[in-house]
């Protein structure tokens, strides 16, 4: 502990910058792949990035530890979620580990169905991870069996919609709730004007797709 | 300008509600009924901290449970600024949000609009020629400066020093004069776009930027010598609010706050973006990870950014500022006037946005506050499927559960102060 | 003073007494110690900052005390986006302020919600209390909101006081 304001944090002389590319990021999540063979998929490199895909979301808690204490992951990044409309299962979550002795990004996503909409917290394993899965539980509507603490942390409690998911409006639903909160639907004069994804310009011009 | 409307009759537009049921001080009471009935022996005190409340720098509320002074429990509450950026994302196309990243950190938001701006082209696969990219760097290193200048301004007077928030912020107007120069706007700027900026450099920016530069070391130092050797400032920071390096990394704190705990991690030189391998700089870390190292890396970071900034002027490459793809990126405004098929094709990019490919990437970028991260799901298309900000602020925040009991109230100010956040990146 | 065409000088009794109708006195003294209460959201009370810093410098027309009690505050300046979440608590902060009592409503996102269009922003503060006065912008420049702060007074000087003052019972229940 340092006591006078002199001996001020040092800076340190650092080497000029490197792009560090992990060619060899097959070999180093071996370990891995081979302890969960039937249930890890390693996806197609995009930009660089390493994608895994958990086929069995039971073992997210195995898999983080792994993670964690054999190949240093020791950084949880973000928790993501995403909405698949349409697609069986529906929910996907997405981890994005960092380990900052390695300076090595993987990917890490599962999926849940939505009958199901749950998942084994890993708010223990790291503890960043409490936050994320409060953000999930309340825009997505996930569960997170185990999680300390799994309360709405941007809308107000008691709110009665999960808000990313698609089917939901981007200007909302009103909400009358005894206590006094409140929300109305936005104005949106017709709107929110989107493209979508299609070979025939009439189709991918801007339209009001309001959700159904 | 302004606009003078009378006020409306409170039977006709305004909405009465019933309040009564909101008393907050009364649902706190019952929180801490409950508590004391598990630990009856003590005596605890439930004191509600925000959403309005002045050190709080925005609207961050705290529910503080108190055993005397000394705070046995803190519960944050957040989203209070929740505006829903995430869901408003997914239904335009990519150009069209660089607007709402102004508004995520608005303390640096140059800064946010070139990290989304490189998420997106990471997505493409695209990269800037050098003179986008040292543009990019100036950008970063003022919204940098800017940013910090700030929250050492607050944190300053959040510990009871008033002259500092008025130094700083006169340097901030500088700084603004200087960003509005180049984008036209104070701090709303919505600068840059997928692929490139809104416009070069205008010719006297880098005069300007030269006089700035020169002046500005002179400052940091009277803030410097106005705070570091304070009595009462080191005394108030001191030790207070030690984040060890474990926690630091076991709740994934970024930037300035993880660097003040001993730990060597600055994405710009790591996984250097926008050319920041070729300028030399230091990454100033701190010993003990209190609120005083917090606050010396910020003065530090200033000092380097300076440098940076000088670097950048020095070598300055011309040439294009835009990545070109003749598919997907605006063609030049004199060949839409003149040509039909560029007039087409700006139509079709302005309408239905850049053609991204499937995948997911995640791009993350060293802000002011901290990783400023931005997961995109694409599934073609010129609107992201979704799009997850990882914002440093939210993260920085879910420490306090854990920091902040222990200490005594007063200190809340400025452990808060030192962790530098800002509720529209938090909440987004 | 600008309402000098309502004063009257008399020579007799100079430097002693002047005489003025009550209201235009009140106004006077309304308008030139407006204490303003930052309701600082978002991006807007950034600019409340600077407004308030030496360049700009809101003392200039009186308006430099803030506080963050709104029991010692006559002006709300509601600067940023009101979510739903927040919408009460400001709404709150208003009703305990004493009155007489005004609100600006600063900038795009508490006027009409601005760009937000979405699920979690109220569209307007002017759904919950009385504005005096919309300043426009994303933010305003602190410029704007000076002259946002004239307007207000220019507002107040025009004001009935005495005749307020009377009803106050009346208003109170």
């Amino acid at each position: 502990m340092s006591a006078t304001a002199s001996e001020a944090p040092l800076t340190k002389p650092h080497s000029a910058g490197h792009k560090i590319l992990h060619t060899d990021s097959a070999e180093y999540l071996k370990p891995l792949l081979h302890e969960f063979a039937e249930s890890l998929e390693l996806r197609p490199i995009f930009r660089g990035e390493i994608s895994l895909y958990l086929r069995d979301a039971e073992l997210i808690r195995e898999v983080s530890l792994f993670l964690r204490d054999k190949l240093n992951y020791d950084y949880l990044l973000d928790i993501s979620s995403v909405d698949h409309e349409n697609e069986e299962p529906r929910f996907e979550i997405v981890y994005e580990h960092y380990s900052l002795q390695t300076k090595r990004h993987l990917r890490l996503s599962c999926r849940v169905s939505e009958e199901k909409s749950e998942l084994h917290t890993i708010s223990d394993i790291y503890p960043t991870a409490n936050w994320h899965e409060r953000e999930i539980y309340d825009m997505m509507g996930i569960k997170f069996i185990g999680h300390p603490d799994l309360r709405r942390i941007l809308m107000w409690e008691g709110y009665p919609h999960f808000p990313l998911r698609k089917e939901f409006p981007l200007e909302g639903l009103p909400v009358h709730m005894p206590d006094g909160h409140f929300t109305d639907a936005a104005p949106m004069e017709g709107g929110p004007f989107v493209t979508s994804t299609s070979d025939f310009a009439h189709e991918a011009e801007p339209r009001s797709r309001t959700p159904h | 300008m302004s606009t003078l409307a009378t006020k409306p009759s409170p039977s006709q537009n305004v909405r009465t509600i019933e309040v009564e049921h909101l008393d907050i001080a009364a649902k706190f009471e019952k929180e801490a009924e409950k508590y004391n009935e598990s630990n009856p022996e003590s005596e605890r005190l439930v004191l509600n901290m925000g959403p309005s409340h002045p050190s709080t720098h925005g609207v961050l509320r705290i529910v503080l449970e108190l055993d005397g002074e000394i705070i046995t429990k803190a519960e944050p509450d957040v989203g209070f600024l929740h505006r829903g950026d995430e869901k408003i994302a997914e239904n335009m196309t990519y150009n069209q949000f660089v607007p709402y990243t102004d508004r995520l950190d608005y303390l640096a938001p140059l800064a946010n609009n070139v990290a989304y701006a490189l998420a997106v082209e990471k997505l493409m696969g695209w990269e800037l020629p050098p003179r986008g990219q040292a543009i990019r760097v100036i950008c970063c290193e003022i919204a940098r400066i800017s940013a910090h200048l700030l929250g050492l301004g607050a944190f300053a007077m959040d510990c009871g020093a008033m002259t500092v928030f008025l130094y700083t912020f006169t340097e901030r107007e500088k700084l603004y004069n200087l960003i509005e120069m180049l984008t036209g706007a104070r701090f709303t700027t919505s600068y840059t776009r997928v692929g490139g900026m809104t416009r070069d450099l205008p010719a006297d920016f880098i005069p300007a930027l030269k006089k700035f530069l020169q002046e500005f070391p002179t400052r940091i130092d009277e803030i410097d010598k106005l705070l570091s050797r304070n009595k009462i400032f080191v005394d108030r920071t001191k030790d207070l609010g030690i984040i060890t390096k474990e926690d630091a990394i076991a709740y994934a704190l970024s930037g300035p706050n993880l660097r003040a705990s001993g730990i060597e991690h600055d994405l710009r030189k790591v996984h250097p973006y926008c050319g920041y391998e070729k300028y030399d700089f230091e990454v100033p870390i701190g010993s003990v990870g209190d609120c005083y190292d917090r606050y010396y890396c910020r003065i530090q970071e200033m000092r380097e950014s300076v440098k940076i900034l000088r670097q950048v002027i020095e070598k300055l490459p011309s040439g294009p500022i835009c990545y070109t793809d003749p598919k997907n990126t605006l063609p030049p405004k004199e060949a839409v006037l003149t040509k039909m098929e560029e007039l087409i094709h700006q139509f079709m990019i302005v309408t239905q946005g850049i053609q991204a490919p499937h995948g997911e990437v995640y791009f993350g970028a060293e802000n002011p506050k901290g990783e400023l991260g931005f997961y995109i799901c694409s599934k073609g298309g010129g609107v992201p499927y979704r799009l997850k900000i990882r914002a440093p602020s939210f993260v920085n925040l879910s420490i306090l559960p854990k920091l902040l009991p222990g200490h005594m109230v007063s200190d809340t100010v400025a452990i808060l102060g030192s962790l530098d956040f800002v509720m529209g990146e938090c909440d987004r | 003073m600008s309402n000098t065409g309502e004063m009257s000088y008399n020579s007799k009794v100079e430097g002693n007494v002047v005489l003025t109708r009550l209201d235009s006195a009140i106004n006077w003294i309304r308008k030139n110690s407006i204490w303003p209460m930052p309701m600082g959201l978002a991006c807007c009370a950034i600019e409340l900052m600077a407004a308030a810093s030496s360049r700009f410098d809101i003392a200039r027309f009186g308006a430099e005390v803030m506080r963050f009690s709104p029991r010692q505050a006559d002006l709300l300046i509601v600067a940023g986006t009101v979510t739903y979440k927040m919408a009460l608590a400001v709404k709150r902060i208003y009703d305990q302020m004493p009155d007489p009592k005004w609100c600006i409503a600063m900038g795009a996102c508490a006027s009409s919600g601005g760009m937000y269009r979405s699920y979690a922003v109220l569209q307007g503060i002017d759904r919950l209390i009385p504005v005096d006065v919309y300043i426009s912008g994303c933010p305003p420049r602190p410029e704007a909101l000076l002259e946002g702060l004239m307007r207000l007074q220019r507002k107040i000087e025009k004001e009935h006081s005495t005749l307020a003052l009377k009803q106050e019972p009346a208003l109170a229940s």
